[in-house]
């Protein structure tokens, strides 16, 4: 029988832990125009997500579920529509957030040899983290740079014409 | 009105209505899948992902889905030309290539949507040939399985869940081949706050969603030889059971069930309608005592295990309101576990109880921690309409034709009172029926309490008992009950008593009945045939129930007495609202 779902403390809180974000994204949301009507309020959903990724840097159940509350969303809407996206994780990424893309172009001319290098170099697979949570590896679709393929994306930094042989210094970039 | 032709014909249609709609005026049946009605209710799910609707209108270049596109002044609409009959069958072979294919051993096997849809369209090859989904089972609860491998994204279950119930835990998660229907963070149903109300079980066309099926622990029970095996079947169980049969929706097939259950090899057949009755006495005194001292009103009925969950995760904070009265299932399984026992002269744990119940939800309450004693369940196992049914089939029974014969004593003599908890409203009237001869210290004959009938999903009433004005509220669907909860919360109620059952109509719609696949005129005939039992009834008083006053005279004292809260009350969890 679970009878886990029974209300109880002492379970660590991100949110209680870090109360200067958890008034920022508070803050932010309460400055929307919301109302009673969730179906005016979804509209909202995926810029507050952006948000709270921005300030938390991940969307922790926590996270996600005062987001929901806000908008009166059912928190299954909004796990829904984070998990439709790349973009967003349920999961801290590291420091330097790579990511190969993988789009047409990118994929012609040889994206899947760069993912291979950064998986050897860094021993972690597509969507994983190095467990010093400096490097985060993962694919995007299209940047709109595909004169530049293959094309891969540090945090926000572009490095165009990308070969496998350049990984090793891509990485040594990141200090 | 839009007047439009279809295959030729002409036709008119309400503004804002379907190609689908206006079809059926015309006895044209387009095939579908995920689109499902719900006439009585006032409810259409109409997402249109399953394309198994395509048609062809005349001046569009590209063939639109009649189950969610509106009909137009002077549309053309053809409904079997040949690239019509080419795209759903594409639809469907698509749908295939990624489906299981194991009808044989699915539960739904014969009572499949999709099954029935491949054979109708007489599909016979599949050609699309590619990667399969796998997917994990959620096996982790008592109530509901959820084998996602099966599931066609059509998304009742949400609507279900969502809009019907306002449980709200189910959402499409992931996307393009990996996309499902999932929970928040993919957790099982047993870490949510499910109701376990089984309504996405009904709404399922195909076998993603089942119950958690427990025919072998019954046949298991059924050939111990060291255990006195007894069933007890639910009010709404004997107006649905025979449909598995064939038999005519809202047939009344109690005599019938209790020969059946006596052939299974029962010891003994009692009747949930008995523990009904006494449901009442105890609620009824209870909800009098409120009244009287002004307290703690509107009381909430608390028979219904769906919606127990829904308010200890979603309204903790009025846990006081409910009654503490158990459900007829666990009053029953109490008493057959004390005073039965007691009766025979064996230990509770030589006796097992079975539930035959309307419901999915019924199976987790029985096995709610505060429902055992000395680490003995009050019942044991759970199964429910559709199970039963299956039992039958594998014995052999020719259930149609069966004679009639009556349930066993002391737990199996049962009034009018009883019955009607199968259907909304039906708790209340019971209340109300007993209330009135207690409030009036006299026997009143007018106990028809028309006003609170009808499968709708909110009524009010005003009735008058005993010169005393008693506002009434019923709710059926949790998102009714929603509305009326919150009223409470904002202190805008005016109620004394409000009725609530979780499912749709009450538990002839329960979770566990036979499917009706979106016919819903079939749930109207159910709930006429538990009036007319009603009826025909001697007895449709709980409080003059021989067999109550017995029990009461013999063992528990007196409603409300020490012993009986002792057994047959209970207490509330608060628990998460997510």
């Amino acid at each position: 029988m679970n009878d886990g779902q029974e209300i109880c403390s002492g379970a660590t809180s991100i949110l209680e832990s870090l109360p200067e974000k958890r008034k920022e994204l508070e803050d932010y949301m309460d400055g929307l125009p919301l109302g009673n009507d969730p179906e005016k309020n979804r509209g909202f959903l995926i810029e507050s997500l952006h948000k709270a990724q921005g300030i938390f840097g991940y969307l922790p159940e926590e996270v996600q579920l005062l987001v929901a509350r806000k908008l009166k969303l059912h928190l299954s809407e909004v796990f829904g529509v984070i998990s439709f996206y790349s973009y967003f994780t349920i999961v801290p990424k590291g420091r330097y957030k790579i990511n190969v893309c993988t789009g047409t172009a990118c994929f012609v001319k040889g994206a899947d040899g760069i993912v291979g290098e950064f998986k050897r170099f860094l021993n972690i697979e597509m969507g994983e983290t190095t467990s010093d949570m400096k490097f985060s590896l993962g694919g995007l679709r299209c940047v709109g740079a595909c004169s530049l393929a293959p094309v891969v994306l540090v945090n926000d930094k572009v490095y165009g014409n990308v070969t496998p042989k350049q990984v090793p210094d891509i990485l040594v970039e990141c200090k | 009105m839009i007047k439009l032709r279809i295959n030729g014909m002409p036709v008119t249609a309400e503004e804002n209505s379907t190609i689908l709609q206006a079809a059926r005026k015309l006895d044209i049946k387009i095939p579908t899948l995920c689109h499902l009605e719900l006439d009585c209710f006032n409810l259409e799910h109409r997402i249109g992902s399953c394309r198994v609707c395509m048609v062809e209108v005349s001046g569009r270049r590209n063939l639109a889905p009649a189950c969610c596109t509106p009909v137009e002044e002077g549309m053309e609409v053809r409904t079997h030309t040949l690239r019509a009959i080419n795209a759903r069958r594409t639809m469907l072979d698509l749908l295939l290539s990624n489906h299981p294919k194991d009808c044989l051993t699915c539960e739904k096997n014969l009572d499949c949507e999709l099954q029935a849809l491949a054979q109708e369209m007489g599909l016979h090859k599949i050609i699309y040939k590619g990667e399969q989904s796998k997917r994990s089972i959620d096996l982790a609860n008592e109530s509901i399985v959820r084998d996602m491998n099966k599931c066609i994204m059509c998304r009742r279950c949400e609507t279900a869940c969502n809009t019907i119930q306002t449980v709200g835990i189910l959402s499409g998660v992931r996307r393009g081949f990996n996309s499902i229907v999932s929970t928040a963070s993919e957790k099982p149903l047993a870490d949510t706050k499910c109701t376990f109300c089984g309504q996405c079980v009904s709404a399922c066309p195909v076998g993603a969603l089942t119950e958690m099926n427990r025919t072998y622990d019954v046949w298991r029970a059924l050939n111990d030889e060291t255990k006195q095996v007894i069933v007890q079947t639910a009010p709404a169980v004997r107006v649905a059971l025979g449909e598995e049969f064939g038999m005519e929706p809202g047939s009344v097939s109690t005599g019938k069930m209790v020969t059946a259950l006596r052939m299974l090899g029962f010891d003994k057949v009692f009747d949930t309608d008995f523990a009904a009755d006494l449901t009442i006495m105890e609620e009824t005194t209870e909800f009098v005592k409120r009244l009287k001292e002004n307290k703690n009103l509107p009381i909430l009925t608390s028979c219904c295990p769906g919606w127990v969950k829904f308010f200890e995760h979603q309204f903790p904070d009025l846990l006081h309101i409910p009654s503490t009265a158990k459900s007829p299932q666990q009053m029953f399984g109490a008493m057959a576990k004390t005073y039965y026992a007691k009766k025979l002269g064996v230990e509770p744990k030589e006796i097992t109880v079975v539930s035959v119940m309307p419901c999915l939800a019924k199976k987790y309450e029985a096995a709610r921690s505060e429902f055992s004693r000395d680490g003995v369940r009050d019942v044991d196992i759970v199964i429910s309409t559709r199970e039963l049914a299956n039992m039958l089939k594998e014995a052999g029974i020719q259930f149609n034709d069966l004679r009639n014969s009556a349930f066993d004593n002391p737990l199996g003599e049962s009034t009018g009172a009883g019955v009607i908890f199968g259907s909304t409203g039906g708790v209340l009237e019971a209340v109300l029926r007993t209330a009135a001869d207690w409030l009036s210290g006299k026997e009143l004959n007018d106990i028809d309490f028309e006003e609170i009938r009808g499968i709708s999903g909110i009524k009010e009433a005003t009735v008058k008992v005993a010169g005393k004005e008693i506002r009434v509220a019923i709710a059926s669907g949790l998102g009714n009950a929603r509305m009326l909860l919150e009223k409470i919360r904002r202190g805008e109620s005016k109620y004394h008593a409000i009725e609530i059952m979780a499912c749709p109509g009450g538990c002839l719609n329960g979770g566990g009945q036979p499917y009706i696949h979106g016919d819903t005129s079939i749930l109207e005939k159910r709930r006429q045939a538990i009036y007319e039992e009603d009826r025909n009834k001697t007895i449709r008083k709980s409080h003059e129930n021989p067999y109550i006053q017995k029990l009461y005279r013999e063992f528990l004292g007196e409603p409300g007495s020490h012993l009986a809260h002792e057994l047959l009350h209970t207490h509330y969890t608060a628990r998460k609202n997510e």
